[in-house]
């Protein structure tokens, strides 16, 4: 990999990382203002449903984790393991696309 | 013996990268550095004893040791400031071959130094004149707070990104790059912002300033490093990279 690109995969997880400290504290408060008048689905999917805010919302968090999760797994086992090189790329960018496909259904499913 | 207080119980390893701690007993005096008690040793007790040193005030970074597991310069550490309950434990440096007892083999250390590009790089053409470096610009404190480095080692010895990468290129050489990086006279700016990204380099730096803590002459490396990791981005935006 280029120095160029490990600089961009560098400034990705940081970008991404700022977002996600963005996101999950509003998902947080989000929860325990929610849950103050019980939790049910109906009451979940009643503020989801049809929420283009929410929507976007949760479609950039699952992004930011899509884009964070992977670079820093890719460190973590290229510290850990002898695995490297274009193999250990491909599998870290497969676990990407996976965390990006399986979050936007999520979220598709509570606000279509 | 004259300035005696006590007797220390001082465990020394011995051998290479196979070894074991040897305890010997040594007079513990007012002002005695961890120095003075291996010199100790080595002179009284075991003249096998092999060990570096040179300047023994702290100038040419050379006696590094581990001292109750953590890396210092021992010519500047007072016994008294790191001996528990009379106990001394002084090893090699880690993340460091041992080549015997406390003498470990720093080429790794100093090529990566060559390998981060940490030489000044002159200009093609020689520079006219004098350059004129205004002390209070931003450039030249961000190069003084990088430039008393002695290559002791510590901050290497310190970093656990060393020991679970052994291609990282580490604090001080990244410390060194980015004193030049600084240095308006120097022309090697971008081809040593390459050589110091990436996996080997500054973006595997988990910033968490054991380099910091440790570095006897308190210069910050984790910082050094953070502001290679922005110039590598503004070089990368800017295509110079
Ligand atoms: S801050 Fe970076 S260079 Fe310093 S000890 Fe930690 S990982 Fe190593
Ligand atoms: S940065 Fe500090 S600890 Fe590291 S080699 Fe230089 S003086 Fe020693
Ligand atoms: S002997 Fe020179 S720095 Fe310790």
């Amino acid at each position: 990999m280029s120095a160029r690109a490990q600089t961009y995969l560098w400034f990705a997880q940081r970008l991404s990382g700022a977002v996600l400290a963005l996101c999950v504290a509003v998902h947080l408060a989000t929860i325990i203002l929610a849950v103050q008048g019980g939790l049910s689905a109906a009451e979940i999917l009643g503020r989801t449903r049809g929420s283009t805010a929410w929507a976007a919302f949760y479609a950039a968090f699952v992004l930011a984790v899509a884009v964070h999760a992977p670079i820093g797994l890719r460190a973590i086992l290229r510290e850990w393991t002898l695995w490297r090189g274009r193999g250990l790329d491909a599998a870290v960018a497969l676990v990407g696309v996976g965390l990006a496909l399986l979050g936007w259904r999520a979220v598709g499913a509570v606000v279509g | 013996m004259p300035g005696q207080v006590d007797a220390l119980t001082v465990s020394v390893w011995r051998g290479a990268a196979a070894g074991r701690y040897v305890d010997y007993q040594v007079p513990h005096r007012t002002s005695q550095t961890v120095l003075d008690i291996v010199t100790y040793i080595q002179r009284r007790l075991d003249p096998t004893l092999s060990y570096r040193f040179s300047c023994r005030v702290g100038v040419c970074g050379s006696c590094a040791m581990t001292v109750n597991g953590v890396p210092r310069w021992t010519c500047r550490t007072h016994v008294d400031r790191v001996a528990k309950d009379r106990k001394l434990e002084i090893g090699p440096l880690r993340n460091l071959p041992v080549i015997k007892d406390l003498a470990t083999d720093m080429r790794a250390f100093f090529d990566k130094w060559a390998r981060a590009k940490g030489q000044f790089q002159p200009p093609a053409t020689p520079a006219a004149d004098f350059a004129r470096v205004d002390p209070a610009s931003a450039a030249r404190r961000e190069a003084d707070a990088a430039i008393e480095c002695i290559g002791c080692a510590v901050c290497y010895s310190a970093c656990d990104v060393v020991a679970w990468n052994p291609d990282y290129l580490g604090p001080a050489a990244l410390n060194r790059a980015w004193s030049l990086v600084n240095d308006v006279r120097d022309a090697g700016g971008a081809e040593r912002l390459a050589a110091v990204s990436g996996d080997a380099g500054c973006h595997s730096c988990h910033s968490h300033q054991a380099c910091a803590e440790r570095c006897p002459k308190q210069l910050n490396p984790t910082a050094a490093i953070a502001g290679l990791k922005r110039a590598t981005l503004k070089a990368a935006l800017t295509g110079a990279l």
